[in-house]
């Protein structure tokens, strides 16, 4: 579903990232880790070109988003995104939150974008918040909502950029549990994260990255129990 | 010291500083609603990503900011009329130059406040799929627009203030008019004193309005 090859990017002479290679199937659960400043966020950012990438090919399904005449909004829809401070809209309340896209992008009337948000809250459990506007939530709370409306465009794929970093810590369960759900029930999804335990519970395949390059990759089991670089083995004592 | 001077009087010459208030509102009022579409025109400017606009923007700005409103006011009355080979009615003449002077300051204005907006904020409308434009309409202003009213009300009330520096230029407003009265009436302390208490009234229910408005629209 997805193919990278040889991503690069650089901020001036900062090399973020330095080649990137790696493929991701359907409904494939990936987490990324490694420490700050490995270039983790910029990857993701790189996969809905939130960022401009500096030279590389990313294909997402099917397509390469390098093209110059592809209409990047358009794999965008197909390509939800979870930031690490949740960037809901304030001056809309969070119904409005989740309907926008689905109506100006999507065409859906507004009944139409409303059932769909009751049937999203309701999945991550804030059916009762739907006129609520998103300073009067919680932290986990306003995290759920961002998830929902990341779902409203029914995404192929869903990207995680810390979604759990900027959280109380007795919040953060929450918010996995939503993603756990969400990995449970199939969706593809690319998790930029430093909790270790969810990596290693809900992951198919994590990927350890540090200076702009994917050191090692593998299934949860063989990453934290017999990692082969010396560098994952370092980053992991340091975590766990 | 205040018995030597005629107070009461003052009201005799209230219907002509009447017509210099009427005045000094039309141009207010008009000044300022054309300096807010050009404020908010040259705003979008000054955040644009094509070289030219942005550039044309930037020097009306910096012109306009960096020279005195009264050279501007004589300026376009004295000067421009012998540029173009028309003569401008002082009227009219008064309303370009506020509608141009404020124009800049809201540009400013307008800038500021889109780019206070969090970055975050346009990143989450993108990835949802929404064009720059739609993001900008539905996320970035409605939020910018709110941050741009104190600073609005700021400016408007300086430039109702500005509008006493077309006496100059014999526009027939507030100032004008009590100019007028003293030199004939030789009643400087009392005209100039209700004058001011004029401007002061103008600025202070403004400000009572703009204060209900933040209120409303819970601006903190």
């Amino acid at each position: 579903m997805i193919k990278v090859r040889q991503l690069y990017k650089k901020f001036g002479d900062n090399e973020v990232l330095r080649g990137i290679d790696c493929e991701m199937k359907e409904k494939e659960v990936v987490c990324v880790i490694g420490p700050s400043g490995s270039g983790k966020s910029t990857f993701l950012r790189c996969l809905n070109l939130l960022e401009t990438i500096t030279s590389g090919e990313v294909i997402i399904d099917g397509e390469n988003i390098m093209n110059p005449n592809i209409d990047i909004n358009k794999i965008r829809t197909e390509v939800g995104m979870v930031f690490q401070q949740f960037n809901l809209f304030p001056h809309k309340n969070v119904m409005e939150n989740i309907i926008l896209a689905p109506m100006k992008v999507r065409k859906l009337s507004r009944e139409e974008a409303i059932a769909r948000g009751e049937k999203l809250l309701e999945k991550v459990g804030l059916s009762d918040k739907g006129r609520s506007y998103p300073q009067q939530l919680s932290g986990g709370q306003q995290q759920r909502v961002a998830i929902a409306r990341a779902l409203a465009m029914e995404p192929k794929l869903m990207l995680f950029d810390e979604p759990t970093s900027a959280l109380d810590p007795e919040l953060v369960g929450e918010v996995l549990a939503v993603m756990k759900q969400l990995a449970e029930e199939g969706m593809t999804m690319i998790v930029v994260t430093h909790e270790m335990g969810f990596a290693r519970e809900v992951a198919d395949r994590v990927l350890f990255m540090d200076h702009g390059l994917i050191v090692e990759e593998g299934t949860p089991e063989q990453i934290f129990t017999s990692p082969r670089s010396e560098r994952t083995k370092e980053f992991l004592n340091k975590v766990l | 010291m205040i018995g030597r001077f005629d107070w009461l009087g003052v009201i005799d010459f209230f219907p002509q500083l009447g017509i210099g208030l009427c005045y000094t509102l039309l141009i207010s009022v008009v000044g300022l609603l054309i300096g807010f579409v050009l404020g908010a025109i040259f705003g979008l400017g000054r955040l644009s990503k094509n070289k030219l606009f942005y550039s044309i923007a930037s020097v009306y700005v910096e012109v306009i900011r960096g020279t005195p409103l009264l050279v501007q006011a004589i300026w376009v009355f004295f000067a421009l009329p012998l540029i173009i080979e028309y003569n401008l009615a002082s009227i009219s003449a008064g309303i370009i130059v506020i509608s141009v002077n404020s124009g800049a300051y809201i540009a400013e204005i307008v800038r500021g406040a889109v780019q206070s907006i969090e970055k975050g904020q346009m990143e989450a409308g993108r990835s949802l799929g929404l064009t720059h434009n739609q993001a900008m309409r539905y996320i970035i202003w409605p939020q910018a627009f709110k941050r741009m009213i104190p600073p609005l009300g700021n400016q408007f009330i300086i430039s109702i203030k500005d509008t006493s520096l077309l006496s100059v230029i014999l526009v027939p407003e507030l100032m004008f008019q009590g100019r007028l009265v003293a030199s004939n009436y030789f009643n400087a302390v009392e005209i100039y004193t209700t004058v001011a208490m004029f401007y002061l009234a103008i600025t202070l229910t403004l400000s009572f309005v703009l204060r209900y408005v933040e209120r409303r629209l819970n601006i903190q």
